[in-house]
């Protein structure tokens, strides 16, 4: 066989687990940063800033998960249960936050229940996402073909680490987003935060990234061993240069640049995770090639990938681009 | 209470509630996005005012139903790893990629295109929002095309081989896709979903109707309505009856649950259609038969022998009880919703198709009516098809997840509260909406979110100021 379809997939997969990560980062973000707007108004806005394009943000969430389950379905049915309680958390806050969306236009008396909900579901849905994603580095303890870890394995320091990292981060994503979308006085509001969480993120995953290479000697080996040693290098450099873009941006005013260099963090941050994952599909014992479907599984699936993923990118983008430019306060509100 | 039930009952009840609460938002968003894109088309054609005035109406609805099938439905896609890993493993390979596929073909389409066909008309113009309207249907449409692919693949599998690790291992995709129950299961869910979405539609129609006969939204929305009622439901019970003869032949047990047949009829069995079933004692008690009528039904014989549960060991037995009731709720639905189509014909031949209260009282009577013959008809599909997952091959007490019972009580406990608090409110929100009238101005409070500014709404000038009157 040429082709490593199990190596091809694991790649598409950890390019659906990113594209969420930025995309619904930055909505489930503005669902974090919804208690610090000072008006209704400006409520409405931060909403309907993302209102036409959340779904299709979730979107991703359910083609890593489908797909985790089409081509990797032993590391699906071991994952799953060990992150039991935070997966089943995230869903059920993922549920009010949805809701909320429309919900919120449809109730007066209401109207706050469904501010709550929002906030309290999109912050609960990216602490769960952190948690699980902690977890993850951490390792899984698998026997035979099924999880045999505790029931609270998850909830460690670490874990609860990356939870506050990754709801930090969405907040970042948020006010970034709001920055490039809204005018005015919310701009300037969000430009501070922006600045703000900036720092906090960076420290977090600072932290993050200090720590994960105690978590297994594993990922010691590959970040401070030749050939990964070089990456040790590139990564750092790269996220310093990110750095300063974005602080620059702010500084000079600039709507876009501060959610592009925001952008990177994530993007800098997850390869830096994928160098120290590869090539296990689940730490500390599960290879991409263990984990992986039978090859006619992953060969009909990668059909339909290869094809559909390049369109559904392109409606995606025009979805954004008919939505593209500044809110406007005085359009809507009938 | 919970704490009496073991961790695979706990996680079969969790399945089976989850579930049930998703399959009500498809079964009204398949229906209403081929609706919305009939109303829309129809405008364009026109230019009759009815025709948007009803889009932008239902539009708002399907908006808040299809955030509950949305939310609902991501729910289910996790929950084969949480509590079912142990078939995850096993049945992933063959009916993992074709949800991956439904991911990739339907969900991605429908969430692409939401935004444009909700909220985009004065932005992409007449044209490009007619497609995007048309994409949400079709998306609705392909994504009940691959789940109950794989949901007819765990009914009726086919197409695959057994590896070492007990992993089922696609041989034949087209075999796997086309499994021989998926087509009938395919049509009659379709059907299913329009007929639930017509008597919905219909009954807001007699709501508005019993109001004021001459409104002219609610009489166009009636109307249409009752053509659906009257034209679907007899091919509603051909697919089904076709569905029937198709599950005789690959799932027998099932059918005999449905039958109430516990003993076997070796010259022509009895049509049941009504008793109580005895599981203890294996019969049906105060039994309501007509003789030989079965075996007509399904084989089209009066006197063809029919086997009974009595050929089944007792442990690939489903439960009969469920079975029967529920087989006999949908039937019993599916000649109500025939008479009201018979019915409004029959109006409407005389010309009193808007002024008859009491057709109009009967098609509010029977609004939520197809929602309750869905759930039923996916009861008997899916308690019929017990003790298996994957039918005749992998148990469903094999297919757990290790998952302790206070866990699964527990998050049972969170779903219910939250599924009756988030879902409670929402059903209560559209109802509201429905008690409004279609001409009215507004049906929600603020009706407009509004997207963004900086464009110039050139195109608005060819669509009437009505849009913007009605809220986008
Ligand atoms: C016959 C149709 C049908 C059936 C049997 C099911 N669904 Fe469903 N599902 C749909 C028809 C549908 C839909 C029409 O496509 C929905 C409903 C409302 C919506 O937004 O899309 C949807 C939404 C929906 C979503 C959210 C999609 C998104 O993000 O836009 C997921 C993840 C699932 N479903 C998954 C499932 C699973 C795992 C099921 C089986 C247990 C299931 N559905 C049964
Ligand atoms: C959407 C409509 C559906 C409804 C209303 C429904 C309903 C149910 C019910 C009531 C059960 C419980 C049976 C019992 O335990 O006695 C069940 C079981 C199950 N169903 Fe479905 N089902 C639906 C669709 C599906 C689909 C599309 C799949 C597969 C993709 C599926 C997979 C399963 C599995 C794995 C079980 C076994 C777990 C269990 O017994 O609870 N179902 N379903
Ligand atoms: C009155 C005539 C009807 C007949 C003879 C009939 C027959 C059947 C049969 C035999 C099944 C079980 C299929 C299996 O083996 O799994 C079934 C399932 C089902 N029925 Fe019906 N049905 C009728 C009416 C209806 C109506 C009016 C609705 C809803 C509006 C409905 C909705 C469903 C659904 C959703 C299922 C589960 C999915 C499936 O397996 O197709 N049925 N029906």
């Amino acid at each position: 066989m040429a082709l490593d379809l199990a190596f091809i997939w694991a790649g598409l997969i950890a390019f659906a687990v990113l594209v969420y990560v930025v995309l619904d980062g930055f909505d489930l973000g503005i669902g974090i940063l919804f208690p610090f707007a000072k008006t209704e108004g400006d409520r409405d806005l931060m909403m309907n800033s993302v209102a036409p394009v959340w779904d299709g943000n979730e979107t991703w969430l359910v083609l890593g998960g489908g797909g985790l389950f089409a081509v990797f379905p032993l590391a699906y049915a071991v994952v799953m249960p060990a992150l039991y309680m935070p997966i089943t958390l995230m869903l059920l806050a993922l549920v009010f936050r949805g809701v909320s969306f429309e919900y919120r236009w449809r109730t007066k008396r209401w109207k706050r229940v469904w501010d709550a909900a929002f906030f309290g579901g999109s912050f609960l849905a990216a602490l769960c996402q952190g948690i699980a994603l902690g977890a993850l580095v951490q390792g899984i303890e698998i026997e035979g073909r099924a999880y045999a870890g505790g029931w609270f394995d998850w909830l460690t320091p670490f874990s609860v680490l990356t939870g506050v990292a990754v709801v930090v981060g969405y907040a970042l994503l948020g006010a970034c987003w709001l920055v490039l979308k809204i005018e005015d006085a919310l701009n300037m509001q969000m430009r501070g935060y922006a600045r703000l969480l900036g720092i906090a993120t960076l420290v977090l995953i600072g932290l993050v990234s200090l720590l994960t290479p105690f978590q297994d000697p594993v990922y010691f080996q590959r970040w401070f061993s030749l050939p990964g040693s070089l990456w040790t290098m590139i990564v750092p450099v790269v996220m310093l240069a990110l750095v300063w873009v974005f602080f620059t941006g702010l500084a000079r005013g600039s709507d876009v640049t501060p959610m592009l260099a925001a952008l990177g963090f994530f993007v800098v941050g997850f390869i830096g995770l994928g160098i120290s994952f590869y090539p296990m599909m689940v730490p500390p014992s599960l290879t991409i090639w263990q984990a992986a479907a039978p090859e006619s599984s992953l060969a009909f699936a990668l059909v339909g990938a290869v094809i559909l993923i390049p369109i559904i990118l392109a409606y995606t983008a025009y979805a954004y681009w008919v939505f593209r430019g500044k809110m406007d306060p005085n359009e809507g509100y009938h | 209470m919970l704490a009496d039930f073991s961790a695979e009952t706990l996680a079969r009840m969790q399945f089976a509630f989850t579930v049930s609460f998703h399959i009500i938002f498809p079964a009204f968003s398949i229906g209403l996005a081929s609706y919305l894109a009939v109303l829309n088309g129809l405008w364009l054609k026109t230019r009759d005012e009815t025709y948007l005035t009803l889009f932008q109406y239902w539009k708002k609805i399907f908006a808040v139903a299809f955030g509950m099938g949305v939310v609902s439905g991501i729910v289910m896609s996790y929950q084969f790893g949480t509590n079912w890993s142990v078939f995850s493993d096993r049945a992933g390979p063959v009916v993992g990629p074709l949800m991956a596929y439904e991911v990739l073909s339907a969900f991605f389409l429908e969430a692409g295109f939401l935004g444009i066909m909700l909220f985009g008309r004065a932005r992409v113009g007449e044209r490009l929002h007619m497609f995007a309207t048309v994409m949400v249907a079709l998306g609705t449409l392909m994504s009940a095309t691959w789940i109950l692919s794989v949901n007819s693949w765990m009914q009726t599998p086919a197409g695959y081989s057994v590896n070492a690790d007990g992993q089922f291992v696609p041989e034949d995709w087209w075999a796997i896709v086309f499994n021989p129950s998926f087509p009938y299961r395919l049509v009659h869910m379709v059907l299913a979903a329009y007929l639930t979405t017509a008597l919905v539609v219909g009954a807001v129609g007699a709501l508005h109707l019993l109001r004021n006969r001459a409104d002219p939204e609610a009489r166009r929305m009636f109307s249409m309505a009752m053509w659906m009622a009257a034209l679907v439901t007899p091919l509603q019970i051909f697919a089904g009856d076709a569905h029937g003869l198709n599950t005789l032949e690959h799932q027998p047990a099932k059918v005999m649950a449905m039958e109430g047949h516990y003993d076997s009829h070796p010259d022509g069995a009895p049509l049941i259609l009504f008793g109580i079933p005895n599981a203890a004692e294996k019969r049906i008690d105060y039994a309501v038969e007509i003789p030989k009528l079965s075996s007509l039904i399904l084989k089209h014989d009066l006197n063809a022998p029919l086997d009974g549960l009595d050929t089944i060991s007792d442990d690939d037995e489903p439960p009969v009880a469920i079975v029967f009731w529920s087989f006999r709720i949908m039937i019993a639905l599916g000649f109500a919703m025939l008479g009201l189509g018979v019915w409004s014909l029959w109006a409407r031949w005389r010309g009193r198709l808007y002024d008859s209260p009491l057709l109009h009282r009967a098609a509010l009577a029977m609004g939520p009516a197809g929602f309750v013959a869905v759930l039923a008809g996916w009861v008997t599909t899916e308690v019929g098809r017990q003790p298996f997952t994957v039918y005749g091959l992998l148990r469903t007490s094999d297919s757990l997840a290790p998952v302790d019972a206070p866990a699964v009580a527990t998050s049972l406990i969170a779903f219910i509260v939250v599924y009756f608090f988030v879902f409670g409110a929402g059903t209560y929100y559209i109802a509201r909406m429905m008690n409004k009238r279609p001409g009215a101005l507004t049906i929600g409070l603020a009706d407009g979110p509004i997207r963004t500014a900086g464009i110039t709404p050139a195109l608005q000038t060819h669509g009437p100021s009505k849009e913007s009157r009605h809220g986008t």
